[in-house]
């Protein structure tokens, strides 16, 4: 691979403005819902009423008397498909456990019906006058009763595919050996247990979902909409409608905010539904209150971690076992719950017995999918819980046990080979590895050592120091694939066509950087176009912190081409050989005469006058391998003795993911994931009553952390070099995520001695701990 | 009914629905830089500045703007001759997603027409209405603060 040395280096590195920061800062109508499509009908959806239900009947004739309602759809009047909403791969690993419309609803917020009216209020009266006949079933509201004998079937249908044991209402089931797991116990001097527990954590993007879906002008099916995936939008609606693929358009524009409930068919299939059955244009939108109950959650999860180690510390067995509730539907149940043990037991490779096992199960809760994170968030809140326990029986520093058993450069895990993405994985060695000197910057940082000795405390507030490691990947391994198309225009300008998908990410600025250093031009000669299905090529979307890795390579390989291509036009004019020949300063350059010729030469010239052709390219990248990011994460807290109040007074991260291809998107991923971590740890938690129905499905009852809940935060990037990454990069979308719940959970035990094991850690939660010390 | 108020300079003469919000009024003119996040005035997406005050146009009645003057992020510069605040927000990397920077830069903009030299703690109290999912606020924090020194420094006009 050539790539351009360093400290030439023009735009990688650079912290260049964002491609689309400026029309962002100024308002333009980027967003989905900022187009006015003349003759736009509005789609409401009836929501489920009930957990468990099955619909007896459906009247719909009061409400499409209703003057203004142009259709209603519902189980009675269109095909039945079984699909997966979960936007992946393929083969999709999700169950086809879901349709347009069921004749059972399985959660309160399913779906019943869909209308579609000349207004917003029509739509919503309609909804209110169609008559359902409902026979109520009896309902599970967690794993454990789910799993019970003689608990209902959640999903008896005969047409789904894919579920692990449906009539036990497993979803999905791994169980991983490696070695001897009761062996490696028996042989272990200290063995600690910890088990960790999280509740609903909801995404909350600031744009909740929407789409609208429209006919061109010749009769192709549009869909603008608010996505990660748009391929698999494309796939997973011509799936569930049965329309050709061809006859569909999928276009991304800027998108508020996704986190992974975007990595999911949620509107666009009734969307789709409803402008086909009426010709018209149909435009959908989340509530605030349906992007709560009926778009996508983290998966709430049980795990339990068992830890043997030798007297000096040394891992020589590990156990994980995680219970996972996916809710009323399997979407991502398999994926995220493999990634619970497969992005996480690597980190200590140093066991040679490991066994993790695990089952996602179906309960008539909301539906729970892809979240940042993505299971590591779960497992890493357990296994770093449990690492601090092991560190205290031991009477070793927590620094020290990590650095004593993590994983370095040119070493390996069975894990990566055992566990993949729904499948076998693939071996791999990782190749770069700064996580010793991330723990040994974030210690100083913080002050762990002195910190961790001196006991402070002022009234009734005691203070206290936590960490916790984690990693994450980078793309999914021999699955994901990403394609780039470069373009020269013959002022010496370049198009980036990427199928690529920025969700507020910068990944459409990073990807310029990549082409731009390659062709010796400045990121404003870039002009970027991502995420169309018609104009751009294939990429699996935004998810599993692939975009900058494994979309970043297929840019880099084409931008080597163009250039490949160039330097033979501009050999012909400068009269050299190619290999003489370098990019830069918009210039081709020779390096034995110093003749040269403007890029903008070299474009008219192919396009106009000799030998003319297009100069461009098209590559593609599949990861062979899946780099982890490390980091490592340090918090000092206050708890209110009296109170139980928790308070994250400090916030040190550093964190290794290659080379930064922009520092500034790489620290705000960071940042903004740890703060996603902090509202975990401390406030987020979706609360049900009885009968399964969300009572916190607001932004003022579930409380994200607003500017004056967030502590002093600092984020270092710690600098590897990743062979096999473009210009040495790795992911960081994810992997800042891990750490706050088990750091904020070690610094509280620091502080005040109590194990908090369930998150997130209220006031209620501490003091009952405290008082029950 | 119909109304009379300034939109970004311009009087404006319109029809309003009864009942209906700022939001709705404004997304209708095309001041599509109006976000809705919640409708409820939890999140702040769809701040507009009334008579120079930072408002919830989801929460506030389009009527309630009669003979007002109201701003919109539309109102504050282009693209082609950008505002020294918006510019700070770009050069801070304050701007990940960008639905909530609209409503986040006009409550910055409310909050240095009334004091140019925030403290960060100011800075924080004054967005803590604005919600963002993205960044953390950290480098949000440092934007403004950076367009106050602008302020100062009589980059602004």
């Amino acid at each position: 691979m050539e790539v351009v040395a360093e400290r030439k280096r023009t735009s990688v590195g650079k912290n260049v403005r964002k491609v689309d920061g400026v029309a962002l800062v100024c308002g333009r109508p980027k967003f989905t819902l900022d187009v006015d499509i003349p003759g736009t009908l509005v789609g409401k959806i009836l929501h489920s009423p009930h957990a468990h239900a099955e619909i007896v009947s459906i009247d719909t004739s009061e409400a499409e008397a209703l003057p203004g309602v142009v259709c209603i759809l519902h189980h009675g009047n269109v095909e039945r498909i079984p699909y997966t909403t979960a936007g992946q791969g393929w083969p999709e690993p999700s169950p086809y456990d879901s349709f347009l419309f069921d004749r059972k609803v399985r959660f309160v917020g399913d779906r019943v019906a869909a209308v579609a009216a000349e207004s917003e209020e029509v739509a919503e009266e309609a909804l209110r006058l169609i008559r359902v006949e409902y026979r109520i079933l009896p309902a599970v509201f967690s794993p454990d009763e789910a799993l019970a004998d003689g608990a209902p079937v959640i999903h008896d249908e005969e047409d789904a595919a894919g579920i692990h044991d449906a009539r036990r209402n497993i979803a999905a089931a791994v169980d991983i050996p490696v070695g001897d797991i009761e062996r490696g116990f028996s042989e272990s001097d200290v063995v600690v247990e910890a088990t960790c527990e999280i509740p609903y954590f909801q995404h909350t993007p600031i744009e909740p979902h929407c789409t609208v879906a429209y006919f061109d002008e010749d009769g192709r099916l549009v869909i603008r909409t608010s996505t990660q995936v748009p391929f698999h939008v494309r796939r997973i609606v011509a799936r569930a409608l049965g329309l050709p693929m061809h006859r569909i358009r999928v276009i991304k524009p800027r998108i508020g905010g996704g986190f992974g409930t975007k990595q999911e068919i949620i509107l666009e299939d009734v969307a789709a539904a409803l402008a086909l059955r009426t010709g018209r244009p149909v435009v959908m939108a989340y509530t605030r209150e349906e992007e709560f109950v009926c778009a996508r959650t983290r998966h709430p999860m049980r795990v339990r971690v068992r830890l043997g180690a030798k007297h000096d510390g040394t891992l020589h067995a590990v156990e994980m076992e995680a219970l996972s509730n996916t809710g009323a539907y399997g979407a991502h149940a398999l994926t995220v719950l493999s990634n619970v043990g497969s992005k996480t037991l690597p980190l200590y490779n140093k066991a040679p017995h490991l066994h993790f096992h695990g089952k996602a199960v179906y309960t008539n809760l909301p539906v729970a999918g892809a979240y940042r994170g993505y299971g590591a968030t779960q497992g890493y809140f357990a296994l770093e819980v449990a690492m601090d326990e092991l560190a205290e029986r031991l009477g070793m520093d927590p620094v020290e046990l990590r650095l004593k058993n993590h994983i370095r450069a040119g070493e390996t895990s069975p894990i990566f080979e055992k566990i993949g993405e729904g499948r076998e994985g693939k071996p791999m060695v990782v190749r770069s590895c700064a996580l010793e000197e991330c723990l040994k910057v974030g210690a100083e940082r913080i002050g762990w050592h002195k910190k961790r000795t001196e006991k402070r405390r002022e009234g009734p507030w005691a203070y206290g120091v936590g960490m916790a490691c984690a990693m994450q990947g980078s793309g999914i391994t021999g699955i994901d694939m990403g394609a780039a198309t470069i373009v020269m225009n013959e002022d010496g300008s370049f198009r980036l066509l990427v199928g690529a998908t920025d969700l507020g990410t910068g990944s459409d600025t990073i990807l310029a950087q990549i082409a731009a250093e390659v062709l010796g031009v400045p990121v404003e000669k870039i002009v970027v176009y991502s995420s169309d299905t018609d104009l751009t090529p294939f990429d699996v979307g935004a998810y599993a912190s692939s975009t900058t890795y494994v979309s970043g390579t297929a840019v880099l390989r084409a931008a080597e081409e163009v250039r490949r291509q160039i330097l033979k036009v501009a050999a012909g004019m400068l009269e050299e050989a190619p290999g003489d020949l370098e990019l830069s300063g918009e210039r081709v350059i020779s390096k034995k005469t110093e003749k040269s010729v403007a890029l903008s030469e070299v474009g008219h010239r192919a396009t106009y006058v000799v030998d003319q052709h297009q100069i461009a390219a098209t590559a593609s990248f599949v990861p062979p391998e899946s780099p982890p990011p490390f980091a490592a994460f340090f918090c000092e807290v206050a708890v209110d003795t009296e109170t139980g109040v928790v308070r994250v007074e400090r916030f040190v991260a550093a964190a290794d993911c290659g080379v930064a291809i922009h520092p500034k998107l790489a620290e705000g991923q960071l940042e903004g994931a740890i703060v996603q971590g902090i509202g975990h740890a401390l406030t987020e938690e979706l609360l049900f009553s009885g009968k399964g129905r969300c009572l916190n499905a607001n932004l003022f009852d579930y409380k994200i952390p607003c500017a004056l809940d967030v502590p002093h935060i600092e984020v270092a990037l710690v600098k590897s070099e990743e062979p096999t990454g473009p210009f040495g990069a790795k992911s960081i979308a994810e992997v800042g995520i891990n750490g706050p719940l088990p750091a904020i959970s070690n610094a509280i035990y620091d502080a005040v001695g109590v194990r908090l094991r369930r998150a997130p850690f209220t006031p209620e939660r501490v003091l009952s701990a405290l008082l029950s010390r | 009914m119909k109304i009379y108020f300034e939109l970004n300079g311009e009087q404006q003469y319109v029809d309003i629905e009864p009942g209906e919000s700022l939001l709705s009024l404004l997304r209708r003119l095309g001041m599509k830089s109006v976000k809705q996040g919640c409708n409820t005035g939890d999140c702040g997406a769809c701040t507009v500045l009334v008579d120079g005050r930072a408002v919830r146009s989801c929460i506030t009645f389009a009527a309630k703007v009669r003979g007002r003057r109201v701003t919109t992020l539309e109102g504050l510069g282009s693209v082609d001759d950008l505002h020294p605040l918006p510019e700070a927000f770009l050069e801070a990397g304050a701007v990940q997603c960008g639905f909530c920077t609209p409503g986040m830069i006009l409550t910055a903009y409310e909050l240095l027409s009334r004091n140019d030299d925030p403290t960060p703690e100011e800075v924080r109290a004054a967005i803590s209405g604005n919600l963002c999912r993205c960044t953390g606020y950290a480098k949000i924090v440092r934007a403004i603060l950076l367009a106050a020194e602008w302020k100062r420094e009589g980059r602004w006009r």
